[in-house]
């Protein structure tokens, strides 16, 4: 596998470590953005890992572009042969799917969809091949899924879900995008889940709501007060399927400012991953359940 | 110690040079579309170039100041006016106790950025006070003004009576040329669709912000057939979600491409045909809707010059203003 490196105009330089999106990819670019962060590459202002990709900023006043371009391949064999283990976290998520709020703003924009005469849980799950809803919500809330990029607007987390390729959850995007989503919507787009940090415009299929919020511009929620996005590229995150109840007295708990999500320190071992994808992912799930 | 918003103006945002470092969770970096004019503002009124300052859109807010201070107006020829009476852009200008400042109407550019000696004394949140409309963060209660806001005013003394003479501001040309690298996902598309992307002549659609520049007129492109690799979607303009350069040139659908400027997203799943250069970045935030503009392809090389010849234009009005 080899990166294809490209200029962004003259303050950027692209990787593209493969078209298609695999875990592998990912790693790769993750290895390769956390080798230009240590290296402290004077001159180089934003570093930017994305799902089989990456993105690194540059100003060429203090930087020749080509110089860099050379420091980054000579990082590639190292990053593409790391054994890749990742020390991170995993985080648990609540998520009401079927709510009512979600379920208003897609009957509100179905002539944009693929299917308007049924919903976008009701869709998905028929064209995945899940006889029901139930079964699907099943899926997306039993195995974990991978953080592989942060971005489109502020702390916005795209997520992968930590299973074989023939199992991954695929939806197209709706066909114009709809004028809202309500805030902290869980979506889903191409084989990616995405979290909208902020109520606004987007064109995935909507499944749910968590009551958590993960970006807090005014740092007040005791768990964004170091740091406003909650979630880092590689974060590994569990979705908990929760109903009305628990939705709501999450919420009162979160208003009071006394809620935080469950998270654990972990290593992660692509190697021992692939060699057993659900065994890696009971033990990762129960560092969360032994709480 | 404040400025009174009396009319806000259709879109008008306390910034300054922006916020670099946070791109990686999806915050841009900001700060005043035009970055030549918001220096050139500041030093005018005896400012550091990147003190905080108000960026108006097409239409000038209404200001009642409550403490003498220096005001100039620089970048988009938006009349100023004081008490009624008309003054001079590009000039620092003093301004009294009670003054009233207002704006006739665009005559050129889009946006105007308005210095007042002190700075703008809004919180600094991750190390600038320019604000990020999208994600409510930064500037005056992370928002454009609304009628009734009072802006802190920082400390200062300011000094009126500097001016930058026209030979030394940037020169805006119709239609605009918008010098770009091709690159990125351009093998996506055909030669001729390609050599068609350069020839004709866009127009800028309503669409146009500080996130981004959407321009229409010109001829839908053409791909390479291929199939879509997993995970991209299944339109033929749709990659595996990557990252967005500043001034990155997507085409969703193939269809109207958009320019991504300071406010830019960061990622997602449109292939970009390659990027405006940094010495072209101002010039877009100058353009108003329906202005044609051409996209011309240069060479890594030819952009490096570009941004050198930038610099030095900044440095010689730095050099004249500093005296």
């Amino acid at each position: 596998m080899s990166i294809r490196f490209n200029f962004g105009g003259d303050e950027h330089i692209f990787g593209e470590v493969s078209e298609d999106m695999s875990l592998a990819s990912f790693f790769t670019g993750l290895s390769m953005t956390n080798a230009v962060r240590s290296a402290g590459i004077k001159g180089v202002t934003e570093i930017c890992p994305a799902n089989a990709s990456f993105q690194i900023r540059f100003n060429p006043d203090l930087i020749k572009p080509q110089d860099l371009l050379a420091e980054l391949k000579s990082m590639e064999a190292a990053a593409s042969t790391s054994d890749s283990v990742l020390k991170t976290r995993i985080i648990e998520l609540p998520v009401y799917f079927q709510d009512p709020w979600t379920h208003e703003t897609c009957l509100r924009f179905r002539e944009r969809h693929q299917d308007p005469s049924s919903t976008d849980l009701e869709y998905s799950a028929r064209i995945n091949g899940y006889a029901t809803v139930e079964d699907f919500i099943a899926a997306y809330s039993g195995q974990p899924w991978f953080v592989s990029m942060v971005g489109f607007v502020a702390g916005l987390p795209f997520l992968y879900q930590m299973v074989e390729r023939q199992k991954q959850i695929q939806a197209p995007k709706y066909l114009r995008p709809r004028t809202d989503t309500p805030k902290l919507t869980i979506g889903h787009g191409g084989c990616f889940a995405a979290i909208y940090s902020v109520r606004g415009a987007g064109g995935y299929q909507m499944y749910g709501v968590t009551p958590a919020p993960i970006y807090d511009p005014a740092m007040k929620v005791r768990y964004l007060s170091d740091d406003m996005c909650l979630f880092k590229p590689g974060d590994i995150v569990k979705f908990k399927a929760i109903g009305r109840d628990d939705y709501d007295a999450t919420l009162e708990e979160i208003d009071a400012n006394r809620w935080q999500p469950t998270v654990r320190e972990c290593t992660f071992s692509l190697t021992d991953f692939n060699r057993d994808i659900y065994g890696t992912n009971a033990k990762l799930m129960e560092l969360i359940d032994g709480r | 110690m404040a400025v009174k918003v009396i009319s806000p103006g259709l879109s008008t945002s306390v910034q300054d040079l922006g916020r670099p470092g946070h791109y990686h969770v999806g915050i841009p970096e900001g700060g005043g579309m035009d970055r030549f004019a918001t220096r050139i503002a500041n030093l005018l009124v005896g400012n550091e170039p990147g003190a905080a300052l108000l960026e108006a859109t097409f239409m000038g807010p209404e200001l009642e100041f409550t403490q003498d201070v220096t005001v100039a107006i620089t970048g988009g020829e938006l009349p100023p006016k004081l008490n009624g009476e008309e003054r001079p852009t590009w000039e620092s200008f003093p301004v009294k106790a009670g003054d009233r400042l207002s704006f006739g109407f665009l005559k050129g550019g889009a946006r105007a950025y308005i210095a007042i000696s002190g700075g703008i004394d809004v919180p600094v949140v991750l190390g600038s006070r320019s604000t990020y409309i999208l994600g409510a963060l930064g500037g005056y209660q992370g928002r454009t003004l609304k009628a009734g806001d009072e802006l802190p005013i920082g400390e200062a003394s300011g000094k009126s009576g500097l001016s930058l003479p026209v030979n030394l501001r940037r020169a805006q040309t119709v239609p605009s040329e918008l010098r770009m690298l091709p690159g990125l996902y351009w093998h996506r598309i055909t030669e001729a669709s390609g050599k068609r992307f350069f020839d004709e002549t866009w127009k800028v659609a309503p669409e146009a912000d500080r996130i981004g520049y959407r321009f229409k007129g010109g001829t839908p492109l053409e791909f390479v057939e291929r199939e879509q690799p997993f995970g991209a979607g299944s339109d033929p303009s749709n990659i595996v979600d990557a990252c967005y350069p500043y001034g990155s040139v997507q085409v969703p659908s193939g269809t109207e491409p958009i320019v991504l400027h300071r406010d830019a997203v960061s990622g997602g799943g449109y292939m970009m045909v390659g990027v405006v250069i940094s010495a072209d970045m101002d010039l877009i935030a100058q353009l108003q809707p329906h202005t044609p503009a051409r996209f011309v392809p240069v060479r890594l090389e030819e952009a490096l010059a570009a941004r050198a010849d930038g610099n030095a234009a900044l440095a010689r009005a730095e050099e004249y203003l500093a005296g």
